[in-house]
């Protein structure tokens, strides 16, 4: 543990030494964002500026605090890195501000298609790109003579393999925690069944339907080949079981996936195993059933000018081209970043764009659906009722809010 | 006490009451009476690292504008709290209308989230609290008798589950449980059933989180009785003796009866705590099997998008629920308190 502190210091000062060379601020930054290595390391390089404070606040919480902690003047926050289902958040309480002016005064070296614009207004931007795709034991799947599947239905058939041959009792794993995680495989599963959330051009909810039923189904097959505690594992406890050896196929984010097997204590046979494969398709459909996604950072509206300008320069810091000869760095992610060269880790992900994978819906009431399917899913997933009546409950508890919060 | 006297005592207290709790319950009724504007939505094309499309997003200067008008945003009277979220009227008379039976009308009312939550709450607060109360009386009994040299690392020790924050004690709790933590494979060992899992049944996760309720909370009612039983009048419990009570006598017709105030205040305070029950549900990550009122207040605020109107409806229903559980204790209270005048 002392080691590895010392280490990631050592990093730190590392990078401090490279990038604090030309960041120079006069008003405080602070940052609050989500927790994962490439994050850190974003919010790492922010914090090497000099001359004012810069703070960072990144938990896993981040998506509670960021929006109460924009919404007073001044905010508190004066930057939010987000994802492209978070940012949805901030755009519908006018929270954030548009940055075309600060892109063209300070953005030199940024790449045209980190810059997320909305109605041609440069509102985020961009840093990297994740997805999530298969993640296999390849020495398992060699013991039973299989190729790593390109559809779930492929996964359904090793996993019956696996765990007939007496080799592992539950081989897939997957993030089927109740609440967000649940529903982003749903999501992901939906995609991939060719369904879509809403009727086309309104926010009426569209998943009570065939694609919906067959979703569902293909999820509760999954299930049966997962440790029986799978609506409690989150990405986090479903890494666990992948590094002790308990999992042998699953799908995982990407951001993961680069540094699963890198935790102390995994097994070897973990470690030499592992492999990464790009997303699957289900039910014969040929778009992956998985969703892109950006992270990025934006900036508060209810700040200083000052503070606005201190914020983009230290932002831009974090994510400075010179961080990508940081070989950790590197493979923390698929950066978006101008001189990345992708890693090995970064397959996966380069695989899921290159096959069409549908981006995370970026509309303003996504993520009333992605609460109540959440919640309104588990029933069906513990086999306590139909998927037709599970789904039926998923757009009755979308609709309620809806309603609330004037979309319908 | 003089009026006068009385109302200078009683002012710096009667402010803050005002300021940190009639206040925010004005706020939180407000709240929950209005919701968001209609969202405007206009389609522009959104660019981002993969593409660019034509998606639909709010219109800000619309919307901007329709708050300057009506900043607390629209009037909906109680439409918040009989929508399906809450109490869901139109939901329940229908399930009325429609289950050929008792069972499948319940049935079909724990399948709304409002009356799911409300389900295990109940069952929660009148499993936990007479436990609680039982297993305290026990706990401080016992220590009562404990040789007077370890009487004080014993009750050190007795007050452990309580001095550990809930939610840290709910996830120790929560991997000795797993289906690969000490306690779950134990069970599994002794079941002689290795898919045995507490998380994945309903049942035992309702049991594991009342377990939890109890050991979190005994301690509180230990040493509330604990600090009743050292002012026993020792007279009357000899009295007793002489007159040949057994221990369980005693125990029965003078120290319960001694004790009888301070199981109303423990009753109170863990009716209450229990009505809201909160932290094990989150720490156990029990949500798919367990929910409470807390929990759906948790929920709504924690989504992408936050649903305040949702949240604050919630809490309104969670202070009437503490009230009307309430009442019969306090109702007593006050008689007892009339009797005595």
């Amino acid at each position: 543990m002392f080691l590895k502190k010392f280490a990631i210091a050592g990093a730190m000062a590392a990078l401090m030494s490279t990038s604090a060379l030309a960041c120079e601020i006069s008003a405080r930054v602070s940052i609050v964002g989500n927790e994962f290595p490439a994050i850190q390391s974003v919010g790492a390089g922010a914090q090497a500026c000099t001359g004012a404070e810069v703070k960072t606040n990144l938990t896993a919480d981040h998506q509670k605090i960021n929006l109460p902690g924009m919404q007073g003047n001044p905010a508190e926050y004066t930057s939010a890195i987000i994802a492209n289902s978070s940012i949805v958040a901030l755009m519908n309480e006018d929270v954030i501000r548009p940055l075309d002016d600060l892109v063209a005064k300070h953005g030199q070296g940024l790449k045209k298609n980190q810059l997320i614009t909305i109605d041609g207004k440069i509102m985020a931007v961009a840093f990297m790109a994740n997805a999530q795709h298969l993640v296999y034991r390849a020495d398992v799947l060699e013991k039973i003579g299989v190729q790593p599947p390109k559809t779930y239905e492929d996964m359904l058939a090793a996993a019956k393999m696996i765990r007939e041959q007496g080799i592992m009792e539950n081989p897939v794993g997957g993030a089927y925690a109740a609440g967000w995680n649940l529903a982003e495989e749903f999501v992901n599963m939906y995609l991939g069944m060719g369904g879509s959330h809403f009727k086309p051009g309104s926010a009426e909810p569209n998943i009570n339907t065939e694609a919906g039923i067959k979703t569902l189904e293909m999820m509760k097959a999954l299930s049966d080949y997962m440790n029986p505690d799978f609506l409690t594992h989150d990405s986090n406890a479903t890494n666990a079981e992948f590094r002790a050896g308990n999992v042998a196929l699953m799908n995982m984010w990407g951001s993961r996936a680069a540094t699963l097997v890198s935790a102390d204590g995994v097994a070897q046979e973990v470690v030499d195993g592992f492999a990464i494969d790009g997303p699957m398709t289900v039910g014969g459909g040929s778009i992956p059933a998985s969703t892109l996604w950006w992270d990025g950072w934006t900036v508060a509206k209810n700040i200083s000018d000052e503070e606005a300008e201190a914020t983009f320069i230290a932002m831009m810091n974090g994510i400075s081209p010179a961080m990508m000869a940081n070989e950790e760095i590197r493979t923390q992610a698929v950066w978006l970043i101008d001189g990345y060269q992708p890693t090995d880790a970064a397959k996966g992900v380069f695989a899921a764009a290159g096959m069409n994978t549908i981006p995370y819906p970026m509309l303003p009431y996504m993520g009333l659906m992605h609460t109540a399917l959440g919640n309104e899913l588990v029933d069906f997933m513990k086999g306590d009722e139909s998927a037709e009546q599970a789904l039926k409950d998923a757009e009755a508890a979308y609709i309620a809010a809806a309603k609330e919060k004037g979309f319908l | 006490m003089k009026h006068r006297t009385f109302f200078w005592f009683f002012l710096p207290t009667g402010l803050a009451m005002l300021l940190f709790i009639a206040m925010p319950i004005v706020s939180v009724v407000t709240q929950s009476l209005f919701t968001p504007h209609e969202a405007v939505l206009v389609t522009v094309e959104t660019c981002t690292p993969f593409s660019c499309a034509q998606e639909t997003t709010i219109d800000q200067e619309a919307t901007a504008a329709l708050r300057e008008q009506s900043p607390m945003g629209r009037f909906v009277g109680f439409d918040i709290y009989t929508d399906r979220g809450h109490l869901a009227f139109s939901e329940v008379a229908q399930a009325w209308h429609s289950s050929d039976s008792f069972g499948e009308f319940l049935k079909q009312l724990n399948n709304l989230p409002f009356y799911r939550a409300m389900g295990f709450t109940i069952v929660f607060v009148f499993v936990v609290t007479p436990l609680v109360i039982v297993m305290g009386l026990l706990i401080a009994l016992a220590v009562n008798t404990v040789n007077a040299r370890l009487k004080g690392i014993v009750i050190f020790f007795s007050l452990l589950p309580f001095v550990i924050t809930p939610l840290i004690g709910a996830l120790v709790l929560f991997w000795m449980i797993d289906s690969r933590g000490i306690i779950g494979t134990a069970l599994q060992w002794m079941a002689g059933d290795p898919s045995l899992s507490l998380k994945a049944s309903t049942g035992l996760m309702w049991i594991s989180l009342m377990i939890y309720g109890v050991w979190h909370a005994a301690p509180f009612a230990f040493v509330i009785f604990y600090a009743g039983l050292q002012t026993l009048p020792m007279d009357q419990i000899e009295a007793a003796q002489i007159d040949g009570a057994s221990r369980l006598q005693r125990l029965r017709y003078v120290i319960i009866p001694h004790l009888m105030p301070l199981v109303t205040f423990v009753a109170l305070i863990q009716l209450m705590d229990n009505f809201r029950v909160f932290e094990p549900i989150v720490g156990f990550n029990a949500s798919a099997h367990a929910t409470s009122l807390s929990w759906a207040i948790f929920n709504d605020l924690g989504g992408e998008t936050r649903q305040l109107s949702s949240a604050a409806a919630t809490s309104v229903i969670t202070i009437l629920g503490v009230a009307l559980l309430l009442s019969p204790v306090l109702v007593r209270t006050w008689r007892d308190y009339k009797g005595k005048v």
